[in-house]
This record gives C-alpha cells, structure tokens and sequence, in this order.
C-alpha cells in the first residue's frame, strides 16, 4: 500500500489531478458556508463582469445570479451525478459482465447481444429517449446516465472473468462445493475488480461531460444549479457576455482533466511495468 | 475474398442486435407521456377528444401495443420508416432531408480526428519524455476534458464575433444562390468551427491510442531488423511501424462511431446546423414518436455499416487477419 501511494506521489500529473480533484470537492464541501443563500436566487443587478463589483467576483448572469455561487453549489451537482452514475454503471456493469464470462454459452450469448445493442445505439441520443420518457429530473438524469454508460465496464469485467474462471483456486472453490454466487462475488470479482475501478475514473468524466451536455441542451432539471445549465444560460448573452458561458466551461474541463488524471495516476501505479505508455 | 465472408458473417451477427434494440426502444416509448397526436394537438392550441379518437385511428395508435410494434418491424423490412405526423411527411423523406449533413459532419470530423490524432501521436512518441512529447500529451488530456458544446461556443466568440473570420452557424449562406464550386467553398468556410469542434475530443483518443501503440511497436523485433539493414529512421516509422501502429487506432474508428453520432446532435444545436442531430433532438422535445424509431434505425445502421468498412480496412492493413481463418 504504501509502495503504491509512492509510486502515486512521484507521478506529477497524477498529483495536480489529485489536487483538482480536492479542490472540486472541497468546493462542493463548503458551498453551504460561502454562499448560504440559494444560487438561483436573484444576487444583484444582471451581467455585471467578473471583478466589478466585489460582492460577485465571477460577475452575475443575465437573470442576476451570482455565479460563484452557481459554480460552487454546481459541484456538488456535478460530483453527486458523477459518483452516483459510475456507481450505476459500474454496478450494472459488473453484474452483468461477471454473469456472461463466469457462465460463458448461451448466457454469454444474450447478454453479449444486449451489451452490443446498447453499443451499436449512439450512448447520447438513448440518453436523449430515456429523458424525453422518463422526464428530466435530477434523480433520473442521474440513472439515466449510469444506464447509457454501462457497456464497456461489463465487457472489461467479462474479459478479466474469462481469464479467471478456470484458475486453480476458482476451481479448489467449486471442489470446497461453494456456490456459483459465493464464487464470483466473493471469490473472483475481487481478482477482476482492479481494472474496473481504473475505468471507473473514465466514466465519471463522460457522466459529468454527458450531464453538462445534457443541461445545455435544457434538457436536464433546470431547478439545480448545474455548470451545464449556466453555459446553456450564457448562450443568449455569448455576443458580448461571454465570461457566463466561459467561466463554467472552464470548471468543467478543469474537474474532468483532474478526473482523468487521477484514474491515469492509479492505473499507473497498479501497473508500474506499463508506464510511460 | 475469405475477409469478405468473415465481414458479411459479422454484418449477419449484427441483425439480432438491431431488432433488439428496435423493439427495447419501440417499448420504451410506449412509456413516455403522451404520444405523437397529443403533440399535434397542443401544436393546433387544443382540440376535442372525438378528434383526437379519429387520429389516432388515423395513425394506427389505437391497436395493442404488440400489434404496433408487428407493423412498425414489418414496415422497416420494406425500409418504409412510417409517416410523422409533426413534419406532414414520411419519415424516411425526413431523415434523407438531414442525412447529408451530418455524414460530412462526422466524415470530415473523422478524417480530421484521424490524421491530426496520428500525425501528433507518432510525433509524441518519436519525442517520448521530452518536451513535444509532454505538450502533445497535455494538450491531448485537455482536449478530452473539454465538453465539445463548450469548444464550439468559444469558437463562435473567438472566430465569429471577435475576428469575424468565420460563421457563427448555419450550413450555407441561405438565399444566395450559389451553385458548383462558390457553393462547395461556401459550405466547406461554414463547416470548419463544426467540424473542429466535433473532432476534438476524438483527436485527443487517437492521439493517446496512437502514441502507446507507437511506442509498443516501435520496441518489437521487425522495428531492430528494419534498423539494422540500414533504413533511415523516416522509412523504419513509415513503412514499418505506422503500419502496425494504426490496427488499435482503427478499431476505435468503430466502436466510436456511435459515440459521434451522439455527439453531433450538441454539435448540430450548438451552430443550428439542419442535421440528423437536431433531428433527434426536436423529435425528442415534439414527441415525433416515429421520426425519432427512424432516427435510431438509421443510426443503428450507419453504425454498422462503419464497422463493417473497419473490418475491411483491418484486414488491408494486417493481412494476417484474413489469411489466419
């Protein structure tokens, strides 16, 4: 463990993702404290640039909310959609990739089919379908995501399975006359978990970038302070108010690379042979 | 001929996966609130529940579920994708309308993706752990964060309304009257933000897949031979490596095909491009039942199709795969 966190720390890219991370948490963290009153509520005099007046140090929107306060209540949206679809995802992902590569045969069959359908449909316009049925709210954005981002960890869990299934202590666990779900929850799956969890890292980027699309598109819950709905808002004033949709943009891109470079740091240090690559 | 063959057993294996997903979306839509002729009336401001009976008659909407999905499967063998009732006509004449669009779109956007991605990730890799290598690669990081509507919209603000060098959207000058070429130039001038905006986060993927296969390649014995018979080092990364190189690059051609299709519907709002994107997505907003089947269809076809031409281009590139079964 501590190798590992030294082979983490000497990585520098990992580190500034690290600290990214943390900052968006403590961010989300402490929204509460800095801006206790509702983000959505009128702050001020509309579109005032960043730095006129120091009460909105980010400036206002054009309905007159302050958008500090948007930003930071804003990762505690995007953090929350995050977690939660990767962990939708990367559940379904999971179950399903474990049962299709532990069985293998007809069970493998269907579910690979099921796996490849959700493939073959462009992920963003199911995701499209599922809130224009399902509606909008945040609590369905949420699993609407994790159900459109499932595939590739099922195939990846799949994969990692059929490698495992026939090792000698998987096949001591079947002469112990342990039981099918004993075997894979509790005996395989902590083998295969790994790499799942690196690509969990990927995932939660494309949740947070599918939500922020989503929201300017007016298309996810418009009643929660979401970065994506502040760039969406910013659209109409981009001529000349451009720093509404910017400043956003950038929390964004900022959050995801910090993402990214984490799950890059860990996948670099669980495999110290590979990096470099 | 034999890599035909594999290709065409591939494309038959894909035909269950297509009704599967027509009839998981078919069902998933009978769930929505509301369907096509409550939008058609909200549309007329409101209308008596006799009418609303007749149309619905009208549209085939009064039969049992299953019975509509049998026409609907039936219907698509004859490629007849239904009528939609939002826009007054078939729904296949309403795609074919947006088609073009969107395949330059995404065409131009691959290309672009493809060549950028390849020509900065073997420059990575020549340089590896230096300083071109550290900028291509942060560079790349970035790009893949960067959520693309938002490239688009600082795009507009930069080279639009700042320089005014280029559109802000639309696919053509409208009513302008170009033909032949000026058309061809014009088209091209409007779709360059687009397309730059579409293929960034892919270049970013190329890039990293591009790199790390160069990289791996370029370690393997065939590279050392290559070398030690005397070819420069242009010769050993072109005529040896690049090509072994491009294999990882290429599959990731197909499995994200479906992924750009997804995102040129943001990319399509972003610059009000008439696209099969927009399409999607005022079908989502307008309840267009049928169009939006059809949208899927279509994508789900182009999908394929796209996978079909990588499996052609894979065994072109690695005659192994076509001599090995």
């Amino acid at each position: 463990m501590l190798g590992f966190l030294k082979r983490y720390a000497r990585n520098p890219a990992a580190v500034v993702g690290l600290l990214l991370v943390l900052a968006v948490i403590g961010m989300a963290l402490s929204a509460p404290f800095v801006f206790p009153r509702d983000p959505l509520s009128l702050a001020g005099r509309p579109l005032q640039w960043p730095m006129d007046n120091p009460r909105f140090w980010l400036g206002t929107d054009n309905t007159g909310r302050d958008i500090a306060a948007q930003i930071f209540h804003g990762a505690r949206v995007s953090l929350l959609i995050g977690l939660v679809a990767t962990v939708i995802a990367i559940a379904i992902g999971i179950v399903i990739g474990a049962i299709s590569g532990f069985y293998g045969g007809w069970v493998d069959d269907v579910l690979m089919r099921v796996t490849e359908a959700f493939q073959t449909l462009p992920n963003f316009i199911l995701l499209l379908v599922l809130v224009a049925v399902f509606g909008s709210d945040i609590t369905f954005v949420t699993i609407a995501i994790g159900i459109v981002s499932w595939p590739p960890s099922a195939r990846l869990t799949r994969a990692e399975f059929l490698t495992l299934r026939n090792r000698e202590f998987v096949q001591a666990c079947r002469v112990l006359g342990m039981r099918d779900a004993q075997i894979i929850f509790r005996e395989i799956l902590p083998n295969a978990l790994p790499p799942v969890i690196v690509y969990a890292s990927v995932i939660m980027a494309v949740a947070i970038l599918l939500e922020s699309a989503l929201a300017f598109l007016n298309l996810s819950d418009p009643n929660v302070p979401s970065w994506g709905n502040l760039i969406g808002a910013g659209r109409g004033v981009l001529r000349v108010q451009w720093y509404v949709s910017a400043i956003p943009g950038v929390v964004i891109l900022l959050t995801v690379l910090g993402v990214s470079l984490v799950g890059q740091g860990l996948n670099d240090a669980l495999n110290p042979r590979l990096k470099g690559r | 001929m034999q890599i035909l063959l594999l290709a065409l057993r591939r494309l038959a294996a894909s035909l269950p996966t297509l009704l599967l997903i027509l009839v998981g979306l078919f069902l998933l839509l009978q769930l929505a609130p509301g369907d096509t002729v409550d939008a058609l009336i909200a549309q007329m401001g409101g209308g008596d529940p006799a009418m609303a009976e007749q149309l619905r008659t009208f549209y085939g909407l009064d039969a049992p579920v299953v019975v509509q999905l049998g026409r609907y499967l039936l219907r698509l063998v004859t490629l007849d994708l239904g009528f939609s009732a939002i826009y007054g006509k078939p729904v296949a004449e309403v795609i074919l309308e947006r088609l073009p669009v969107t395949l330059l779109l995404m065409v131009s956007a691959l290309s672009f993706a493809f060549a950028a991605g390849m020509a900065l990730g073997v420059l990575a890799a020549r340089r590896v752990n230096r300083w071109p290598d550290t900028l291509i690669s942060t560079l790349g990081l970035v790009f893949y964060a960067t959520p693309s509507f938002w490239f688009g919209m600082m795009g507009i603000v930069v080279f639009a309304i700042r320089l005014a060098w280029l559109p802000a959207g639309g696919f053509e000058q409208i009513g302008s009257g170009n033909t032949g070429l000026t058309r061809v130039l014009d088209i091209a001038w409007h779709l360059i933000l687009p397309v730059a905006t579409l293929a960034l986060t892919y270049l970013a993927t190329y890039l990293r897949i591009m790199r790390a296969s160069m990289l791996e390649v370029l370690t393997l014995d065939f590279v050392r031979t290559a070398r030690a018979k005397g070819l420069g080092e242009t010769a050993v990364v072109l005529r040896h490596v690049l090509r072994n190189a491009l294999l990882p690059g290429v599959t990731l051609m197909g499995l994200q095909a479906g992924t750009m299709l997804g995102g040129s519907v943001v990319v399509e709002s972003v610059f009000a491009l008439p696209g099969l994107g927009r399409l999607a997505y005022e079908s989502v907003v307008q309840r267009d039942v049928n169009t939006l089947l059809g949208i899927v269809f279509v994508s789900a076809l182009l999908v394929i199709a796209i996978n079909f031409i990588v499996d052609m281009l894979y065994a072109k590139l690695d005659p192994r795969i076509a001599s090995g079964r």
